[in-house]
């Protein structure tokens, strides 16, 4: 249903052991809440993305639910500890069953 | 002016209307906050919510919502069709406790963050956000 969904995150490329990180992420998507009307008076169905994890090297680090009172192309900025070099893991689940992810790597110098 | 019987009963029924509209709205949001409390009682520490004080355009309204300690912390906006906004939930490796995010307001109202703490309390903010054109379609 919703077509061009795009996953962009924003994490450092390096860090030390231990620091505290902000990630930024944001995927493009519509969001339809269902509330709004189409120009017949046509209630058009919800259709939005109604959980985001993000997880380092499987351990989670934000488990977010999402309502239809979330904007368009959802955006999110929160903080990790980084206690080892590996991956971040993101994950969206969208209402119609699809899951997009991304995944980036961090080195720890 | 005569009033007749039929503007009586229409006045009385406007008054009537009026006294249960805004009662419904804070029924819903009550119901959400103790669905996610259970009913316990909750406090006022310790827990920041910033949001604008207005918001031009009701469709993106930037939050951010910090709570140090916290295990949960769930967003309500009291005036929109349906309060809940989202529940952001932290894994042992958040760094903070705190989030940032966009969210939807129908109009100018109460945008409320409760957290939940790892002792098992709970802590409220409210802060209001007035709104030049809302963001719910319709």
């Amino acid at each position: 249903m919703a077509d061009n969904v795009t996953p962009r995150v924003r994490v450092p490329r390096d860090a030390t052991a231990g620091e505290t990180i902000t990630i930024k992420t944001l995927i493009s998507h519509p969001m339809e809440s269902g509330q709004r009307k189409d120009s017949d008076g046509n209630t058009i169905p919800r259709s939005i993305i109604n959980r985001f994890t993000c997880a380092f090297n499987g351990e989670t680090v934000i488990d977010v639910t999402l309502e239809p009172a979330i904007s368009t192309n959802p955006y999110f900025e929160f903080q990790a500890v980084v206690p080892e070099a590996g991956s971040f893991e993101f994950t969206w689940y969208d209402d119609d069953g699809d899951i997009y992810t991304e995944t980036k790597d961090i080195a720890v110098s | 002016m005569n009033l007749t019987r039929r503007d009586t009963i229409m006045m009385a029924m406007g008054t009537a209307v009026a006294a249960v509209l805004p009662f419904r709205v804070s029924a819903d949001t009550d119901a959400a906050i103790a669905a996610f409390t259970g009913g316990a009682e909750v406090g006022s520490e310790g827990i920041t919510l910033i949001a604008p004080e207005i918001a031009e355009n009701g469709n993106t309204v930037p939050i951010e919502v910090d709570a140090p300690g916290a295990e949960s912390i769930m967003v309500l906006a009291a005036g929109n069709p349906t309060p809940a906004v989202g529940t952001f939930t932290f894994g042992a490796l958040a760094g903070a406790q705190f989030a940032s995010t966009r969210i939807r307001l129908a109009g100018t109202q109460d945008v409320i963050a409760i957290a939940k703490m790892a002792d098992g309390s709970f802590v409220k903010a409210a802060s209001e956000v007035k709104v030049t054109i809302g963001g719910c379609g319709g």
